[in-house]
């Protein structure tokens, strides 16, 4: 099956549970088992999470929308985030040690661990970060 | 997220419900927290707990380590299988008191 769906959303941690609907409305249409669907949703839920959270970190509220490009094509899985706050320097992208046991710096190695690959791309017309993560399904 | 909170004894079992995101751990927080400040035995009964990021994984991490330094502990019960599998990506499943 192939599909290409998109959404903007309003960047508050209040749209995160609109994000993970969204995304369970499309993968409701994918022959997946639950588990994979579930932990596809945590993947797109954090990378939406982490735009609120660093792309917008001392904001207090905005306007600004968020795009989430969901599309499949014999098998390849592409999920793109577009968005306008602070721009992504990708080398500081880092997840904290497992081991370093403490709160937060988990979400980007979630996305590490269920996605395939994942990469900032500079191809955006009139957004400042694009987040592409990939999986083979 | 809603949750309910019962007493018996020393140990305060907190029942949250609901999805577990950063935009209620907050909330979350404020309802754990003082328990585990207080010295009391803390509960967490996850059973109705559907769905939990990384956000949510920092409540329980904060919880128990806020427990230690309190001399207690926090006690996660009842876990969802969807949560457990994320506690267990993030090898947390011997670090954390899971019953």
């Amino acid at each position: 099956m192939n599909l290409s769906e998109s959404k903007d959303f309003v960047v508050s941690t209040a749209s995160l549970k609109e994000v993970r609907v969204f995304c369970r409305e499309i993968f409701e249409k994918i022959n997946l088992p639950q588990e994979q669907k579930d932990e596809l949703v945590l993947a797109i839920a954090e990378a939406a999470q982490n735009i609120v959270k660093h792309g917008y970190k001392g904001v207090e509220e905005t306007t600004d929308r968020m795009e989430i490009k969901i599309s499949l094509k014999d098998g390849d899985l592409e999920i793109g985030f577009f968005d306008k706050g602070k721009a992504v320097v990708p080398e500081n992208v880092k997840h904290r040690k497992l081991d370093d046991i403490k709160p937060g710096g988990l979400g980007t190695f979630f996305i590490k661990q269920i996605m395939d690959n994942a990469v900032f791309k500079k191809d955006q017309d009139g957004w400042v970060n694009h987040l592409v993560l990939t999986k083979k399904i | 997220m809603s949750y309910k909170v019962t007493e018996e004894g020393n140990i305060s079992t907190v029942f949250l419900n609901g999805e577990i995101d950063m935009d209620v751990t907050e909330k979350a927080k404020e309802v754990i927290l003082p328990i585990v400040e207080s010295g009391k035995e803390v509960h967490l009964n996850l059973k109705d707990v559907s769905y939990m990021d990384s956000s949510g994984i920092s409540v329980l991490i904060e919880s128990h380590q806020k427990a230690l330094e309190k001399n207690t502990k926090v006690v996660v019960k009842e876990v969802s299988k969807s949560v457990l599998k994320v506690i267990m990506m993030a090898k947390l499943e011997q670090i954390l008191n899971l019953e």
